[in-house]
């Protein structure tokens, strides 16, 4: 029997399985509060899903405020945090927009479908703002590489990036691919999408104009998802948990793609008054969110919405997380023409329900009213919880076991530096990645000017003025394990200079803040020092938060993966024309370092490989990373320069390493003077980037980062014809003068071959057909 | 006025923009079909372009090949409109039997997109005769259904015909037989090809721009054409 509003008042002591739901005592109390009587069922059903940690954020609101308050002025921001997703102006009457989520748990159940409907709910965050989908990029960590458990997750989740990625036909033009130990029972699975619009287009999730329609279009709803979001993302994995398969959704890039070209066309014939995607909490979050932020009253039949499955019960259809799915509101002129083009692209389309003022939502099954809300007590006003966080015990005694000389045997003879090298570079997380971008389409659009393996993801929006976007997302999270506060700056930075080398202006930054249990207060301690780290960076560089997504309890038992904030920065070039690759391309140009090396190992990848954690990460230098970033852009833009790269991961050696690579032509270098070899080769020292300058620039180059007090040491040329010299006649080399001499070749063979070693087996092909029929 | 040349969009047609594109750099004007709408619009050639029509159900081009927009297609291909399939449009000629063979699951299970060599091996289609005999070539290469099959009598026939218009280089990328990868029909006129030639026509976006010439090829044949 239906549990309507008139039931509930006639039985206000029916037991309700709150607790199952996910609701604490103190939430249910509130919500009889609210509605003055016991939520019905299908109420209950809305105010677990839309009041879950995921969905409401409510133990990390308070410390995101921090995103607002601390804003740096600026006049690029044209929709901020609050919405789909942030939309920031690149001129020229364009605009962007960007942001990156977590899927981590949906991916560690179920990965090929986790993976992949992760790429489709971005997606379609995206294109509810009224842009076309640009560009994707995939942050994801794994635990060991050698690990059965990544052997099993890793080549399913990227079999599902691809499948759902390379059919939908958007590049993916990047990422990142690391294995830790902390994340062997809890992968994270993040994903990043970017589009753009003219000014024009962008359009809101509001339900504006008492009269008009509510449309629900796309695929038909089913049983797939209910509950994802309060039982997937709320709960933590244990080894004898219950099976939790049912509760992923699967995925279907076929109508996503038709669904994306029919919400454009709707979109730009004028015909939506608001939109807004169906994601998390479905139905219950749409027509909650379009309500609340529109004229405040909406009233649906629940009983128009077309299904997949029959049987559904009312409250299944709530809180239903059948993927590519969309909410769009028309006015009555318009409702024919909108119909029209939905059935053009053969998407099915059905009016729910229409706009009112009565301040309520309300919601009808069969003649029968199950809901009656008020709308803004479901989508915004839930509970917000101020968690008790303090420092945990243990953390100064790991910032004391610093990697010191004493503490770390470092290599210091010529042979022991050119073995770290090879180390380095074969090593899972410095490994050539091309196993797994290769199965992505990067070119699918015609505009990718940047993908995989350079510094940052480059992208054409405008073919006529050659107006283009950079965008990189980084973390180390060992930084953020020993010091949350920097580690997130240092995120920060990182992709900032990666923007930066590439040749764009950083311009706006998203986040995926990937913790543990807020409600460890350790865990807690680490969210609030790294929200904070980033907001006072962001304010110090000038460049807003536009929005991001918070992703807590990833945790095995009670033991938290590392702090990981995943942060990523947009950046603008007015022409890609003037963007700088990696790859160094001219014999005798000039291999320069920018910024200044000390020694610093802690959270290092060297001091990863020795198995070592411990000390204070680098030390964050925001003026430098500001300095340094205008300098590689005016480079960029004056032609001073052919190639850069950003120092990072595994130093310098590591880095001209991967641009030799990159290029297939060696190059000679040596230690500038004063500095200990094995520290110059292989510090992380933050603030550097590398810069190859054609001998014609030099006076120029220098010149610029004399006046503007950047140091800049050439320690390097790029040479040919080495091969002879060095013995390797034929060969392409790289010579470190009175240290060591490498083929090109050996260095791409052990830098290519550990991910197919680890991950190109029969025994751990892609388990795509298999899970899939498996749902 | 240059040669017109149709670009269908297939629901799931993802490289359409770029077959346009690459048209347009050619010198030619492009001109989108639709798949439900039964009319050539006039034009002088048809582009097939990549993706996943119709979500690649059932086989890969299976269903495509019954679309309005490709009875005329392929009405007109049998009577020598040049025809060229990329990718997802060779997988819809070979499903419409105006290319003979198929295109199956990669050998290796995977998804594959990088920068491959090819040498052409015909010059004697509308799509080719741009290229020298024997010239090799870099564009890129994206499917996760690209292993190219046909009998063996059906192989020998299309190498003593000369229809083999281009090969793979180097390592066999997805198990085709014979490393071929890209056919045409007997006349000529017909072409499939798997890798992207749409994706190599400027030096910013592409690894190089050995694709042009696919593209220049049909042009000049239209020019001498009566």
């Amino acid at each position: 029997m239906t549990d309507s509003v008139n039931t509930a008042q006639e039985s206000p002591d029916t037991e309700q399985p709150w607790a199952d739901l996910g609701l604490k005592q103190d939430e249910y109390e509130s919500i009889k509060e609210i509605l003055g009587r016991r939520p019905t069922s299908s109420e209950l059903a809305m105010y677990s899903v839309m009041w879950s940690e995921h969905c409401s954020y409510k133990s990390s609101k308070v410390h995101l405020r921090q995103f607002g308050d601390k804003a740096p002025k600026t006049d690029a921001l044209l929709v901020g945090i609050g919405e789909n997703a942030g939309v920031v102006d690149i001129g020229d009457g364009w605009a962007v927009t960007f942001k990156v989520e977590s899927h981590n748990h949906p991916s560690y159940v179920e990965p090929y479908q986790g993976a992949a409907t992760g790429i489709g709910g971005i997606v379609r965050d995206i294109i509810s703002m009224g842009a076309r989908p640009l560009a994707v990029m995939d942050p994801l960590r794994f635990g060991p590489a050698d690990a059965p458990d990544t052997r099993r997750v890793l080549p399913s989740v990227v079999a599902g990036i691809g499948g759902y990625g390379n059919c939908l036909g958007l590049p993916n033009i990047g990422g990142e691919l690391v294995f830790d130990e902390s994340y062997a029972g809890n992968p994270l699975v993040n994903a990043l999408c970017v589009g753009s619009m003219k000014h024009e287009d962008i359009h809101l999730a509001s339900a504006k104009g008492v009269g008009n329609l509510v449309v629900l279009y796309g695929a038909r709803t089913g049983g797939d998802g209910i509950g994802g979001v309060s039982v997937l993302a709320s709960e933590t994995f244990d080894a004898d948990g219950p099976a939790k398969r049912p509760s992923v959704q699967v995925g279907d890039p076929f109508m996503e793609k038709l669904l994306i070209e029919a919400t454009l066309e709707v979109l730009h014939a004028g015909l939506v008054e608001g939109i807004q995607d169906l994601g998390g909490a479905g139905i219950s979050c749409a027509t909650s969110e379009l309500a609340s932020n529109g004229e405040g009253g909406m009233q649906v039949y629940l009983d128009r919405v077309l299904l997949r499955d029959a049987s559904l019960s009312p409250e299944e259809i709530l809180m239903s997380e059948s993927q590519e799915r969309m909410c769009a509101v028309v006015t009555p002129e318009k409702i024919d023409a909108f119909m029209q083009l939905c059935k053009k692209w053969e998407v099915e389309a059905v009016v729910i329900g229409e706009v009112t003022d009565t301040g309520r939502l309300v919601i009808d099954w069969h003649g029968d009213t199950i809901v009656d809300v008020p709308p803004r007590s479901v989508a915004h006003d839930g509970p917000v919880y101020e968690r008790p966080y303090h420092r945990p015990s243990w953390q100064d005694a790991l910032q004391a076991d610093t990697p010191t000389g004493e503490r770390l045997l470092r290599p210091s003879t010529p042979d022991a530096l050119k073995q770290t090298l090879v180390d380095l570079i074969s090593s899972p997380n410095l490994a050539s990645k091309s196993w797994v971008t290769s199965q992505y389409d990067r070119y699918v659009l015609g505009n990718t000017i940047l993908a995989q393996p350079e510094d940052a993801g480059m992208i054409r929006v405008d073919e006529e003025s050659g107006l283009g976007v950079a965008i990189s997302t980084d973390c180390n999270s060992r930084f953020a394990k020993l010091d949350p506060y920097a580690g997130a700056q240092l995120a920060l930075v990182e992709s900032y200079r990666n923007i930066s080398v590439a040749g764009a202006k950083p311009l706006a930054v998203t986040n995926c803040l990937n913790f543990g249990s807020p409600e460890d207060p350790e865990v807690m301690w680490q969210f609030a020092q790294a929200t904070t780290g980033l907001a006072d960076a962001c304010l110090e560089l000038g460049i807003p938060v536009t929005g991001g997504n918070v992703s807590f309890y990833n945790q095995t038992g009670e033991t938290a993966i590392y702090p990981t904030p995943v942060v990523g920065v947009l950046g603008v070039i007015n022409n890609v024309d003037h963007r700088t690759p990696m790859a160094w391309d001219g014999d005798g140009d000039l291999i320069y370092i920018l910024g200044d090396t000390t020694d610093e190992f802690a959270g290092s990848e060297w001091a990863h490989l020795q198995g070592h954690l411990g000390g204070l990460p680098p030390k964050v230098d925001l003026p430098a990373e500001r300095l340094l970033s205008e300098i590689m852009v005016t480079a960029s833009h004056e032609g001073m320069i052919t190639a850069a790269h950003d120092v990072s991961d595994g130093g310098v050696g590591v880095a001209v390493t991967e641009m030799a690579l990159r290029a297939n032509i060696g190059a000679r270098f040596w230690i500038p003077e004063n500095i200990d070899p094995f520290v110059f080769l292989f510090s992380e020292s933050t603030a550097r980037a590398i810069a190859v300058i054609p001998r014609t620039e030099e006076f120029r180059f220098t010149e610029m980062c004399t006046a503007r007090g950047m140091s800049a040491t050439q320690f390097g040329v790029v040479d040919s014809g080495l091969g002879v010299s060095s013995g390797y006649p034929g060969e392409q080399v790289i010579v470190c003068d009175s240290q060591f001499t490498l083929t090109i070749d050996q260095l791409r063979e052990v830098n290519e071959a550990t991910l197919p070693a680890l991950f190109g087996g029969e025994e751990c092909s892609a388990q795509v057909s298999e899970s899939y029929w498996d749902q | 006025m240059s040669a017109r040349i149709g670009v269908v969009t297939f629901p799931g047609s993802l490289d359409d923009v770029d077959a346009a594109r690459a048209i347009r750099i050619a010198g030619g004007t492009a001109v989108a079909l639709w798949h439900g709408d039964a009319d050539l619009h006039g034009v002088d050639a048809v582009v097939l372009p990549g993706g996943f029509s119709y979500g690649d159900y059932l086989r890969c081009g299976a269903i495509a090949k019954f679309a309005p927009v490709m009875s005329l297609v392929i009405d007109k291909a049998q009577v020598g409109l040049p025809v060229l399939g990329i990718c997802n449009g060779f997988q819809i000629l070979c499903e419409s039997r105006l290319l003979p063979g198929a295109l199956t699951r990669n050998d290796h299970q995977h998804f594959i997109c990088r920068d491959q060599r090819l040498r052409i091996e015909s010059t004697d289609t509308p799509w080719t005769k741009d290229f020298a005999l024997g010239q090799e070539i870099v564009i890129p290469l994206k499917n996760g259904e690209g292993g190219y099959v046909a009998s063996e009598a059906v192989l020998d026939e299309l190498f003593a015909e000369n229809r083999v218009i281009a090969t793979y280089q180097g390592e066999n990328p997805n198990g085709s037989y014979r490393n071929i990868a890209g056919i045409s029909n007997k006349a000529g006129n017909v072409v499939g090809l798997m890798p992207h030639p749409e994706h190599a026509v400027e030096v910013l976006t592409g690894p190089t721009t050995d694709g042009v010439p696919f593209f220049t090829s049909v042009l000049k044949s239209l020019v001498g054409a009566p």
